[in-house]
């Protein structure tokens, strides 16, 4: 679909003068051919496949594995650009976290009537199991994903959090890798803040929220296994970290303590950092028919014996019925206006609400409220009468299970295509973790949509990827923003 | 009334197996409604107690070891008081999180139109009558019969086979109660009873504004008494079983259990 309203190009602003932040990279990029592009662009390709980066696509035949598409052009932002950005994504993170940890406790947020207590007990991500339990560090969205989209020179809107297990990290750290070999005559140039230090300090938030008392504690990444479509991310962010990567079966519970087996002998387990939904954790507490969990393993949590990692029951946060309420979320635990704003969302629960998105469908965009990956969604003005009308269907029948929002012009980024470079419209995932304090390496992954006009950028719709550099301001260390708890 | 439980499981295996875990709701809650006075929970090489997110007071318990038996024995006393059935709502467990539905209890069109009858009457006062003849309905259309369900049958199934026992109740009970957009719970438990085939029990409490959790028994057509004890509750049958597990290897299971709950007379307390 298009945008019907011109898209504000990152690259060229809106009155096609140069932005500041690519000025550098401009300059570089006339200088070039697009024969050598292209080149660079095929040896791209073949970095990628050698080092084993794809991604399943579900519904794609048998689960085939394909690279996402990568971009040799990156996505700049400037320092002030960013501090703004990573303020926001840790501010919200910070409230995310104190929710967490308020819904399954005292419930403060449900007696001040700040959101609708029905919408969170009755939600199928609220988990009972976490009733009363005291995690460490009260920090449950240990790893988050914030999804930002950009509208224009300076307003940035958040699209929606990943609370749970988010992935994408290791395109983020594969891209810049990538760049660094095709392009080092650009890292020479220019002072792109470095991003190589997240497996360092995802290691260090996850030993930091180790059980009490655990000085060494061992740290593992527990993965559903190679048929899951993010297998290369588990098996690589292990590796970068340096721990193992386990499934449910290589793990035992034993006097309500984690052991791991080894050829050396069982092995205690300190802290899971697990890639895999709650409901497939333990099969006696959760799904029964779950052949990849630990049976035991929610007693272990419980008592404290072994910390998983995000929490479970972290799902009511990233809820997009629960979306519309981390401002005031931000507001009622932090005491501070959200430096990030919402996508203005109308809630189809609501009759008024509903009335207005049936009476709009052409021009809103519709999402499930349990969705995640861009499916189950209508963007109107690329839909059909057709589509339009089986929606509006799917919507009258169960108003209460979407949501709908305008539809955002989201800002464009010059981007390799077929036909040369032309603008494609892309969002922002910085990767945002919490342990001893909440932190975001300078960046995150961009996502952009290859095909022309198209707003779809989930890499399981065909989009793509680019690297995104964060420009450090001379003399100043920039980026490295950090909130501090 | 005073009340001494014994109660035990043993499972032998034809074929041993290499591992197992379980998860015992086997202590009883700690409810106004009663007081342990002793108890203990013994057999399983490793027996940890922990508390569910539901307040159940439950073990883990493991074996490592190559196995071809294994036994659970839970003995006690306990105190009860008759409640009238009704628990204030003190338990830390908001009631509308009980509004959900589960792959167990999930109505469907059969058991909406058995529950829809009931709405009109289901107001203020009218609430705790209208359930209780609710109840008296659906024992009228599920028949009780041991053997005729097993722990996977779920409301809709008992209902259209018009058998079941107390569990396939109790899970009816709480579809029709979500239907009604009441709060309703499943609760497992030991009834003493003349029935010894409903020692180990299964009821449902619905929470009524302005009274707290109020208890029903489909398969004895009335709320809860002393005779009650209350082990564990939860959304279902899955959230509150006395005993789930699951071991590596093994094969060929022979369960049997022994279970008594006797009346202690108030003498024996001055002979302790």
């Amino acid at each position: 679909m298009s945008g019907k309203k011109s898209a504000f190009d990152e690259m060229h602003g809106k009155g096609g003068k140069m932005r500041p932040p690519y000025a550098d990279y401009s300059n570089w990029l006339h200088a070039m051919s697009i024969d050598e592009l292209d080149r660079r662009h095929k040896s791209a390709d073949s970095i990628f496949r050698r080092s084993g980066i794809t991604f399943n696509v579900y519904g794609a035949e048998g689960g085939v594995e394909r690279l996402i598409p990568f971009d040799i052009v990156p996505r700049i932002l400037a320092a002030a650009e960013w501090d703004k950005v990573a303020l926001g994504v840790c501010q919200r993170v910070r409230a995310l976290n104190a929710f967490l940890d308020d819904v399954y406790n005292d419930q403060n947020i449900l007696r001040a009537g700040i959101i609708p207590a029905d919408l969170v007990l009755t939600n199928e991500a609220f988990c009972p199991q976490m009733l009363g339990m005291k995690v460490p560090k009260r920090v449950y969205a240990h790893v988050a994903g914030i999804d930002v989209v950009r509208v224009d020179e300076d307003t940035f809107y958040v699209l929606e959090d990943n609370a749970r297990t988010p992935s994408g990290v290791s395109y983020m750290l594969e891209n810049r890798q990538a760049m660094m070999r095709l392009f080092p005559e650009l890292f020479a140039s220019q002072r792109v803040a470095p991003v190589n230090h997240y497996p360092e300090l995802l290691l260090e938030t996850l030993r930091a929220v180790a059980p009490g008392g655990v000085d060494e504690p061992k740290v593992v990444l527990m993965t559903p296994g190679q048929y899951n479509s993010a297998y290369f991310e588990h098996a690589f962010l292990a590796q970068e970290m340096g721990i193992d990567l386990v499934e449910g079966s290589d793990l035992y519970v034993d006097d309500a303590t984690v052991y791991m087996r080894t050829t050396k002998g069982p092995r205690r387990v300190d802290v899971i950092y697990r890639r895999i939904d709650d409901d497939f954790l333990d099969p006696l507490a959760f799904n029964p028919g779950s052949m990849l969990g630990v049976p035991g393993l929610l007693a272990a949590y419980r008592l404290g014996k072994v910390t998983i990692c995000n929490a479970v029951g972290g799902g009511v946060a990233d809820d997009k019925s629960v979306y519309v309420y981390v401002p005031d979320f931000i507001r009622f635990y932090l005491g501070e206006e959200p430096i990030l704003s919402n996508v203005p969302t109308w809630q189809l629960r609501k009759p008024d609400d509903l009335a207005y998105a049936l009476a709009h469908l052409p021009e809103l965009v519709v999402k499930e409220v349990h969705g995640s990956g861009g499916y189950g969604m209508l963007v109107g003005p690329a839909a059909s009468k057709a589509e339009l009308a089986e929606f509006k269907a799917k919507i009258k029948s169960s108003p209460e299970s979407f949501i709908a929002q305008p539809t955002l012009s989201l800002s464009t980024v010059p981007t390799f295509v077929d036909k040369g470079i032309a603008p494609r419209h892309v969002d922002l995932r910085p990767y945002v973790l919490t342990g001893r304090e909440t932190v975001v390496v300078p960046g995150g992954l961009t996502r952009v949509a290859m095909r022309e006009g198209s707003l779809v950028v989930n890499s399981s719709q065909g989009g793509g990827t680019k690297d995104t550099w964060v420009l450090e301001d001379a003399g100043k260390e920039a980026g490295h923003a950090r909130a501090r708890r | 009334m005073r009340l001494r439980i014994r109660h035990e499981t043993r499972y032998r295996l034809a074929e041993p197996a290499r591992r197992a875990v379980q998860y015992l709701r086997l202590t009883p809650r700690q409810d106004r409604c009663q007081r342990v006075l002793s108890w203990s929970v013994s057999g399983p090489p490793s027996l940890v107690p922990w508390t569910d997110g539901f307040g159940n007071r439950a073990h883990v318990a493991s074996e490592v070891e190559a196995h071809d038996a294994l036994t659970i024995l839970v003995e006690g006393e306990i105190e009860t008081n008759d409640t009238w059935g009704i628990l204030p709502l003190d338990d830390g467990l908001p009631p509308p999180m009980f509004l959900r539905p589960t792959p167990l209890t999930l109505a469907d069109d059969a058991i909406r139109d058995l529950a829809k009858p009931f709405a009109a009457s289901c107001v203020g006062t009218g609430t705790v009558p209208t359930l209780h003849q609710m109840t008296g309905a659906i024992a009228e259309r599920v028949v009780y019969a041991t053997g005729s369900t097993d722990v996977t049958s779920t409301a809709a199934e008992a209902l259209a086979s018009g058998k079941g026992v107390c569990q396939d109740h109790a899970h009816l009970f709480i579809a029709c109660c979500r239907v009604l957009g009441l709060p309703a719970r499943y609760v497992s438990g030991y009834l003493h009873s003349e029935r010894s085939e409903m020692a180990s029990h299964a009821w449902a409490e619905a929470f009524v504004e302005g009274l707290g959790w109020v208890s029903f028994d489909p398969a004895n057509c009335q709320s809860a008494t002393d005779a009650y004890v209350r082990l564990a509750v939860g959304f279902d049958y899955a959230g509150a079983a006395p005993v789930v597990g699951l071991r590596s290897g093994g094969k060929g299971e022979d369960l049997s259990v022994d279970l008594s709950v006797e009346q202690v007379q108030s003498q024996s307390q001055s002979q302790q």
